[in-house]
């Protein structure tokens, strides 16, 4: 990254020394002037949050007696909490299942924009992309109604055919409607980073290949991906790290499935019914601390592999 | 993170540079991805369609079809329902929207600027920093966000939802990588020698070139803002501050809420149907925009 910052200018002659250190010095306070305002703000967002509500994690409110340090015990007993430990492991399942199939439909998609052998391929990117300018609640009331036994479609057609409502909002199949959604709004964007990172290929790279008389299938397999590794894990942590954060889809799936989602569908819902309904801002700190350590670890986990695998190719 | 040529035309560069020539069309290819895009429309049909119904045919007729034309009176009850709300959610949204890329681009601009080109002490560090926030999971950060505004007695206020959205690590370093592209140093070199402030470099010479690259970042800033749910849902309490999403979304509780509510499917549903139009013909007209800036960040990260 440093190679990035130009080098400044040598004009370090001695006898004009202190006019050249007055520039530097105005250089120094314009960078500061321009740096200031966004640092101050992410120091206040983003710092001061992280500390204020570390602090509030190490503290406990008692029936009696009012708040009272309580060291690690609300972390201890997160890691107990079944709520949310199957919080998190719902979250494990639904990125072992999800994220792999949006990246691969998204790498796909991307391939086939790029093989310059579809009709219409403007368009298809277009379209595949545009769910990602719906809002998040939009998608999943949309996505919702559709479900829904009421008048969603696919009820009215097995309603036809004189079966019951499809198992859209049952315990197992809620994981799958929400897995849906969040692939539906997603799939574009994944495929436009992917798309751009295949466009910055330089074509000699497989023009030789193709030459050769490689199908485009191989081409694709054996020098694209490889040439677009970065790009790839970039989306697959950008996935993880909007896993474990889901919030939108359950909290508004709660209206239609009060039973199935409950309070604790997602950490994240199960952190905001904690702070909010329980009003336990304590142990609702911890758990948001306990969570971002999860997601940080995780997407350690991913480059690490990454870069083995790397290493081992 | 390796950092190549920031190019903020691919789309264009479409049929300038590197696509060669045609290949034989594949129709197995091109009528599978049709397929798949008809999924992704899918809903948006279906909410075209539903949009035009009364809350009666919603029930009683094929949803993936139209019924009697209703549109026009859905769109009034969605406008005029409890005093006109939709619109007061509607202007708020715009507002948050605005004032947070506006001002989250800027700041990204400003500091991305100054990490590019002014070689000063901390500034490593400080980048660094910032660099490392990339990863924190900001949905998680919400609730801690919530609990210090709570103790400062800042929620529910629009302060609440614009200051946490101001800030982007990903813009910063977005636009430090352009900026060491898109500016040459010799322009900033000749204007001090002609005796004008840094500042004022900044504003004339380098807020103009790195235009392409900072309404990228307001773009997505537009689109975080445009579409955020859990914040606002998180800091607000009165329903005159909404913005679209969580008006929306409880408008659309009261409806499966049952009791005599049923009728509002109709309203949530071309409610929703309204909130979706801005962005979606932002995004067909912006295309250049935003791909460049998909691009930009992919290709660099």
């Amino acid at each position: 990254m440093s190679t990035l910052v130009d080098s400044e200018p040598t004009t370090a002659v001695p006898t004009r020394q202190p006019r050249v250190s007055a520039s530097k010095r105005r250089q120094y306070g314009a960078a500061y002037v321009l740096v200031l305002p966004f640092f101050v703000i992410f120091v206040a967002m983003i710092i001061v949050p992280l500390v204020y509500s570390g602090y509030l994690s190490l503290f406990k409110k008692r029936l009696i007696g009012g708040t009272s340090f309580a060291g690690f015990e609300n972390y201890i007993r997160a890691l107990q909490d079944p709520l949310f430990l199957t919080g998190v492991g719902r979250m494990a399942i639904f990125l072992v299942i999800q994220v792999p199939i949006m990246i691969a439909l998204s790498l796909f998609f991307a391939l086939a924009l790029d093989s310059g052998m579809m009709r219409l391929a403007k368009f298809s990117r277009l379209a595949i992309f545009i769910p990602y300018a719906v809002p998040g609640v939009v998608a999943t009331l949309m996505w919702g109604y559709l479900y829904g036994p009421d008048f969603g479609p696919f009820a009215q057609v097995t309603k036809a055919l004189g079966f019951g409502p499809p198992p859209f909002f049952t315990p197992i199949g809620m994981l799958f409607s929400i897995m849906n959604i969040v692939s539906w709004a997603f799939i574009g964007y994944n495929m436009i980073l992917i798309y751009a990172a295949l466009r910055s290929i330089p074509t000699e790279l497989y023009e030789a290949a193709r030459v050769d008389g490689a199908s485009e299938a191989r081409i694709a397999w054996s020098i694209k991906i490889p040439a677009i590794r970065p790009a790839l894990l970039l989306t697959v942590i950008f996935s993880v790290i909007g896993t474990f954060q889901l919030f939108t889809e359950p909290k508004l799936m709660f209206s239609l499935a009060p039973n199935v989602i409950g309070t604790a569908w997602s950490p994240n819902l199960y952190a905001y019914n904690i702070s909010f309904v329980n009003q336990d801002a304590n142990y609702a700190a911890a758990l948001a601390f306990l969570l971002g350590i999860v997601i940080m670890i995780v997407s350690y986990v991913v480059q690490l592999t990454n870069q083995r695998r790397e290493r081992r190719s | 993170m390796s950092a190549i040529t920031t190019d903020a035309r691919p789309a264009e560069a479409e049929t300038v540079g590197r696509r060669p020539a045609r290949k034989p069309t594949s129709w197995l290819l091109t009528v599978f991805v049709l397929i798949c895009v008809g999924y992704f429309l899918l809903p948006l049909f279906w909410l075209v369609v539903a949009s035009t119904k009364s809350n009666a045919d919603l029930f009683s007729s094929f949803g993936l079809w139209f019924a009697n034309f209703n549109l026009f009176e859905n769109i009034k009850t969605v406008l005029t329902f409890q005093d006109g709300v939709y619109v007061r959610w509607a202007l708020n949204s715009v507002f948050y929207a605005v004032v947070t890329s506006v001002g989250a681009a800027f700041l990204a601009t400003a500091a991305g600027y100054a990490f590019a080109k002014y070689k000063f002490p901390g500034g490593t560090a400080l980048f660094a920093i910032i660099l490392g926030a990339i990863m924190v999971p900001l949905a998680a950060l919400t609730v801690p966000t919530y609990l210090l505004f709570a103790r400062a007695q800042l929620t529910d206020t629009y302060w609440a939802v614009i200051l946490p959205s101001l800030v982007t690590p990903f813009g910063v370093f977005l636009m430090r990588v352009y900026a060491a592209d898109a500016v040459d140093t010799s322009l900033l070199e000749a204007g001090r020698v002609d005796g004008v402030g840094e500042l004022r470099i900044f504003f004339t010479i380098g807020l103009r070139l790195m235009l392409p690259g900072s309404i990228t970042v307001l773009l997505f800033a537009l689109v975080a803002s445009w579409n955020n749910y859990f914040l606002p849902l998180i800091m607000l309490n009165s329903p005159e501050k909404f913005p679209l999403p969580v008006g929306l979304a409880q408008w659309a509780s009261t409806a499966t809420g049952g009791s005599g509510s049923q009728a509002l499917f109709s309203t949530v549903i071309t409610g929703s149907l309204l909130s979706v139009i801005p962005l979606v013909v932002a995004f067909l007209f912006l295309q250049r925009y935003w791909q460049s800036g998909l691009a930009a960040g992919g290709v660099k990260a």
